[in-house]
């Protein structure tokens, strides 16, 4: 069974169909990036699967258990699946470290001097244990973005997304956080990862997902997509970026 | 003598005490309505927001018949309408009630203006996480919105506690009400109004600095 699986997903606001079925699994460490021109959709497909957006129709199942039921606890399911975004989100009025305490203590009940201790952990994981007592303003984009993905690590979820975490970023900041995700997907995270960074769909992925107006048009291995694309759209959308 | 000449400086040394013991009223007043105050708006400034058309409805009926009312009409309202409800309250309760219930209108806004200046994704962040609504609310959106919001915070101190002297109608011995009695008992009205104007000052233009000071420090905290 795979780790997660997305079946028939729909997503409309309004008028605008911007999900048009989607099907896709996801299997436990596996890195998948999802590609595709601006707005095609990968940023609504990645919000719904932990429902910030409400999907219209359809059914995501995680580990066996359907998360677009009504009845299901959503935030117990949030705790399961950690995500990055483009803007990172820290919050600005607390510091690093506090910034990754403070769910540990709300949402997971956790006590203030262990949630430190996890806290440390994660931000030397990302390289940033001298930072912790910075606020967000202190911190160059880069690293800002490396304490957001070590607060949603921190919740030790099953899956990571990653919504075009490096788009906001000046040129050289890029690669730090391009380093933090390749490391972790060497230790094994499932890994979902929108992105524009063709070099790191190469490098880290393992399967490469080609979205164009809201439908998946080609997925296949890196190997297949970027060097030898089925589609014509595909084609299209790499001969333009690359 | 005409005009300031009838200023008694030998009667406005003798009031001192007197005044200073209104203005002290006059600031626990002001104090006890901005914190009641706080907590109504707060309330009322969250339920302007929610996606609930009862509370939506509610909230704005409340902050829209405070707001375009006149406080004086609210106070008498609440002093002596209410007793003819069945609730007698004594002056001093009555007092905080009306103060309380008008300043909540006015704070109600600028909670609401303050939630709204949090950027959305700190909610989404926090609700990914796994937090519920009220704890995003409560350890990151608020945090962050009483930050912005302590400026105009202050501002409706200060509007607050000079609107306080509306209270002298209904008997509370605060500071206005203290310089109409000295007034009323010896005839002199240069003094008293004079030193009560000057009390008020003495509250208003350390509270003003202080949210100047306030101001200029947000502003340099918002490259974030």
């Amino acid at each position: 069974m795979s780790l997660l699986e997305i079946i028939d997903l729909h997503k409309k606001f309004g008028k605008l169909h911007v999900l048009k079925g989607i099907n896709m699994n996801v299997e436990k460490g596996e890195v998948v990036v999802i590609i595709g021109p601006s707005g095609s959709g990968k940023s609504t497909l990645l919000r719904c699967i932990n429902r910030l957006e409400e999907p219209t129709q359809g059914k995501i199942i995680l580990d066996g258990i359907d998360i677009t039921d009504p009845k299901i606890n959503i935030n117990k399911i949030r705790q399961r699946i950690g995500i990055v975004f483009q803007q990172f989100n820290l919050f600005s009025h607390l510091t690093a470290l506090e910034n990754i305490t403070l769910p540990l203590r709300v949402v997971k009940k956790i006590p203030k001097d262990e949630a430190e201790k996890i806290a440390l952990k994660f931000l030397r994981k990302v390289g940033l244990e001298d930072k912790a007592d910075h606020y967000p303003h202190q911190l160059s984009g880069g690293q800002q973005q490396r304490v957001a993905i070590a607060r949603a690590l921190a919740m030790n979820p099953e899956v990571m997304l990653f919504d075009e975490v490096t788009s906001a970023l000046d040129p050289e900041l890029v690669k730090e956080v391009l380093d933090v995700m390749k490391q972790l997907a060497r230790d094994g995270m499932t890994m979902i990862v929108v992105t524009h960074e063709m070099g790191f769909a190469r490098e880290v992925g393992d399967r490469v997902i080609f979205m164009d107006n809201g439908k998946i048009v080609e997925e296949g291995t890196p190997e297949e997509i970027f060097t030898n694309p089925k589609h014509e759209r595909t084609r299209k959308f790499l001969s333009m970026i690359l | 003598m005409v005009g300031i000449g009838q200023f008694d400086i030998d009667l406005f040394i003798r009031i001192l005490p007197d005044l200073a013991y209104g203005a002290l009223i006059t600031l626990k007043f002001t104090t006890f309505s901005i914190l009641f105050g706080l907590i109504l708006g707060t309330i009322t400034g969250i339920f302007r927001i929610v996606r609930n058309p009862i509370l939506n409805a509610f909230s704005t009926a409340y902050v829209e018949f405070i707001r375009g009312t006149p406080l004086l009409v609210q106070i008498m309202i609440v002093y002596y309408g209410l007793p003819e409800a069945g609730i007698r309250l004594p002056p001093e309760l009555a007092g905080i009630l009306a103060l309380s219930i008008n300043s909540g209108a006015y704070i109600a806004e600028i909670i609401r203006a303050g939630i709204q200046s949090v950027p959305k994704g700190q909610m989404e962040a926090a609700r990914s996480l796994g937090m519920t609504y009220v704890q995003a609310m409560r350890y990151v959106v608020l945090p962050q919105a009483f930050r912005n919001i302590l400026p105009a915070l202050g501002n409706e101190f200060i509007a607050l506690l000079k609107d306080s002297s509306l209270l002298s109608v209904i008997a509370i011995a605060e500071l206005t009400r203290m310089g109409m009695q000295i007034y009323a008992v010896t005839f002199n009205a240069w003094t008293p109004l004079l030193g009560v104007a000057l009390f008020y000052l003495m509250m208003t233009l350390p509270l003003s600095r202080l949210v100047d000071y306030a101001q200029r420090r947000i502003g340099g905290h918002e490259s974030a």
